[in-house]
């Protein structure tokens, strides 16, 4: 590992059907590389870069899932800690844009209920033979409170924005460290949503999943001062 | 395997009071000795006379022993002869002493013969010339490797502890592990070297790896060595009913690349081990595989499957053995390889797509429990590599699968399959909803892990990283994404030989795996230096040797901790 000096790590997770290109998403951010033969994801893959977010460094934990529905029982610990997530389907296969709503309903099953979520679709250089409009995606997007956004992890395009959009919002929606003394993370606003009519889906989605209330998200745990 | 369910059988009962530290070592280049087994060779009267009268008296010192079993170091191929005699007795502390001589003495040959790497081409260097890209990958595994000399010096240091042995048991590190794939090696001045008592002297060993090796190039020429362990397996192969634990035996340390497929039919149990037998066999379950393929593979669309074969397919225009061959750079030492693979052009034919494609969903739909699980695709590829070089004579890269009989091709498909099954009818388990056979087996290495390196182990516990964050990789994909495909077949060789390799004995293997970086490790000292290095081991230089030394150190953990009387069984 570097020797780069960061003040907090911020853990995101790339969540999606299989073969949406998740992984291409990571290497793309993380070492600006991208492969047509980017094998299977088998359980978690993670890979890390640092960027400044206004005057901190914060060191980007980025967590890459594998899709299939076999490995759900053993990646849901994987949610936890997790200040964002890229919720990413395939512009060109309907079917995995299809899913996003099985996925969501995971993500707020098992991770905080304050992550910030990013829906991106992703193969945007396949434009010709695009099958998720956009506009019906971004409305979606609205509609659930979450952050939209179009990529293309094979020509770079929009791939530093997302991340550093997700990045950008978990943390405010943390609070800087000067700024915030209490511990208790119900009492952050969700400032990353498109809408108030957003904030209130999210808040009445059934509360499931053993660590949803404040049992284990005190802020050490996604804000890790290092 | 049953007696995971019972923990406090699982682990061995340290009763046996002996001063110091057990120490296990098995030499890598032998067999585990089946002390029953054994014992009906030495009645057979097959080996020169052993002066042991009757009832063999119980060696009480080495040297005794040593004395008994001298001459048998001048014979060829006597290790198992040897061990077999030390079997006998069944008393632990000669038998690990003698492997420990074994071990100590090839690495003493191997670290002479080094020494005289650059004035001798013996026929047994050649192979280090063979490839050119082993010169320069020895060379990098040099530097990784010089960081590890201090520890390698002192004899006493225990392989998974920084401090001496213990008396609870800690294992001895392994001597083999000190000079591998080093070639400028500290010349003679080694603590370690003072320690080897005078032997006979033994026909030199090459330990080198053949890097560009394991049905994966040209055939370069064959040690001595090599000859010999090929003639052996020929003669096993021959006559009408092949003695299979003769021949899992022989394969545990190894199997020549010329006998490989045969062998690995009969050690899956594919192949019956009567000769006449075979070709009827065969037929009969190519057959069947073909009937499969006409039963269920037209129904691939339908509603009930397509999600099935969807996700198949999504997955094998994806595989491609570089990606199972080569690691992401992840050290300082940048390392020119070339990014091809000989295997690609291979892999990226449609043909040998579909055949995959077919071998997974037929396997999945007959398998309801599990289905297809993303990981089950690797599996296939040993199989299938080693099958279809049976065919090959020239070089990998010129190889055109089109350039095969189709009928050819369809018994390879076929007999893939039915290897893979019955692989994977050992660990359906690691595959079926939630994966408990995974769940146990991660937590059954850290279980081990907290034992035989509890340095390791709390290492791991500070910095929060999870078992199951990299090992589930391992265990799902049998270490396949962490080794180069070369040593993942040479692996195989040994978990067929083993009973319930896959299963069972991977599970030190991984163990041994883990606790092999340990230096790397504990050099770590933040999650995510942790979790990079774990996820993106330095392995895409290992051959033969490296895999050697890990199942050696696999083979004494496993002696160590498993419940003594499983070791019997088959």
């Amino acid at each position: 590992m570097s020797d780069e000096s960061y003040n907090f790590v911020f853990k995101v997770v790339l969540i999606g059907e299989s073969g949406v290109g998740k992984s291409n998403l990571l290497s793309r951010y993380t070492k600006n590389e991208f492969t047509h033969d980017s094998r299977t994801t088998i359980g978690v893959e993670f890979s890390t870069r640092t960027v400044q977010l206004d005057a901190i460094t914060i060191k980007a934990q980025i967590w890459d899932t594998a899709g299939l529905e076999r490995y759900r029982a053993i990646t849901s610990a994987y949610y936890r800690g997790a200040v964002g997530a890229l919720l990413v389907y395939d512009i060109t296969k309907h079917l995995t844009y299809e899913s996003v709503e099985r996925w969501l309903k995971e993500l707020y099953d098992h991770a905080d209920p304050h992550i910030v979520v990013m829906l991106v679709g992703n193969k945007g250089d396949l434009g010709s033979v695009r099958t998720v409009p956009t506009e019906e995606a971004k409305d979606f997007a609205e509609k659930k409170g979450l952050l939209f956004i179009e990529t293309s992890a094979l020509d770079s395009t929009n791939v530093e924005d997302a991340f550093q959009e997700v990045l950008t919002e978990g943390g405010q929606s943390r609070g800087h460290p000067w700024v915030h003394q209490c511990c208790d993370p119900a009492q952050y606003h969700r400032t990353g949503q498109r809408s108030a009519e957003g904030t209130q889906d999210l808040l009445q989605e059934p509360l499931t999943g053993s660590d949803r209330s404040g049992s284990g998200f005190t802020r050490s745990q996604w804000l890790i001062p290092v | 395997m049953s007696t995971d369910s019972n923990k406090k059988q699982f682990w061995k009962r340290n009763t046996a009071k002996v001063p110091g530290s057990i120490q296990h070592v098995y030499g890598a280049q032998h067999p585990p000795f089946d002390p029953l087994l054994h014992a009906n060779l030495i009645k057979a009267g097959n080996k020169p006379p052993i002066t042991l009268g009757g009832k063999p008296k119980k060696a009480t010192t080495f040297q005794e022993f040593e004395s008994i079993t001298s001459d048998a170091w001048d014979v060829g191929d006597d290790d198992d002869e040897l061990l077999a005699m030390a079997a006998q007795n069944l008393n632990i502390e000669v038998v690990m002493e003698t492997a420990n001589k074994v071990i100590e003495n090839h690495s003493k040959q191997q670290e002479r013969q080094r020494q005289d790497d650059g004035d001798i081409s013996e026929p047994d260097q050649r192979e280090e010339e063979e490839a050119p890209e082993d010169e320069e990958e020895e060379e990098e595994d040099d530097e990784e490797e010089q960081g590890e000399e201090l520890e390698e010096t002192n004899p006493e240091v225990s392989f998974a502890s920084e401090h001496s042995p213990h008396s609870d048991g800690r294992l001895v590190k392994s001597l083999s592990e000190a000079p591998i794939g080093s070639p400028k090696d500290v010349a003679g001045d080694r603590a370690w070297l003072h320690r080897q008592q005078s032997l006979p002297h033994r026909p030199t060993i090459p330990m080198v790896a053949r890097i560009a090796d394991q049905n994966t190039s040209g055939t370069p020429a064959m040690t001595e060595r090599e000859a010999s362990r090929l003639d052996k397996f020929k003669q096993v192969l021959a006559g009408p009913n092949t003695d299979l634990e003769e021949l899992r035996k022989l394969s545990w340390s190894g199997i020549p690349r010329q006998v490989r497929p045969i062998t690995w039919k009969l050690l899956s149990g594919y192949l019956p081990a009567n000769t006449e037998r075979r070709e009827s066999t065969l037929q009969r379950k190519r057959q069947e595989y073909f009937g499969f393929i006409e039963q269920y593979y037209d129904s691939r669309n339908d509603e009930h499957h397509q999600d099935t074969y969807r996700q198949i397919c999504i997955d094998i225009p994806r595989m491609s053995p570089e990606s199972l061959v080569l690691q992401p750079k992840v050290t300082e030492i940048h390392i020119d390889i070339p990014r091809t693979n000989p295997l690609i052009p291979l892999f990226q034919q449609a043909s040998v797509q579909e055949i995959f494609e077919r071998i997974l969903f037929i396997w999945a739909i007959r398998h309801p429990a599990s289905g297809y699980v993303q990981g089950i695709n690797d599996l296939v590829t040993p199989f299938f590599v080693v099958y279809v070089f049976e065919y090959i004579e020239e070089e990998v890269e010129n190889f055109d699968v089109s350039s095969l009989q189709e009928e050819a091709l369809r018994n390879i498909e076929a007999d893939s399959f039915w290897c893979m099954s019955k692989l994977l009818d050992g660990i359906q388990d690691n595959y079926t909803f939630a994966q408990p056979g995974i769940q146990r087996k991660v937590k059954a290495l850290e279980e081990l892990v907290s034992r035989i390196d509890e340095t390791v182990h709390r290492h791991m516990q500070q910095y929060e990283v999870e078992y199951l964050q990299f090992a589930f990789r391992w265990m799902n994909n049998l270490l396949m994404r962490e080794l180069p495909l070369r040593c993942t077949i040479r692996l195989w060789d040994t978990y067929q030989a083993e009973p319930e390799g896959f299963s069972h004995f991977h599970l030190y293997v991984c163990a041994a795996f883990l606790v092999r970086w340990r230096k790397e490790i504990l050099e770590e000292r933040d999650f995510q230096g942790l979790m990079i290095l774990l996820q993106n081991l330095p392995t895409m230089h290992w051959g033969n040797e490296e895999v050697s030394v890990l199942l050696a150190e696999a083979y004494r953990l496993k002696f160590a901790f498993a419940d003594a009387p499983n070791h019997y069984k088959r």
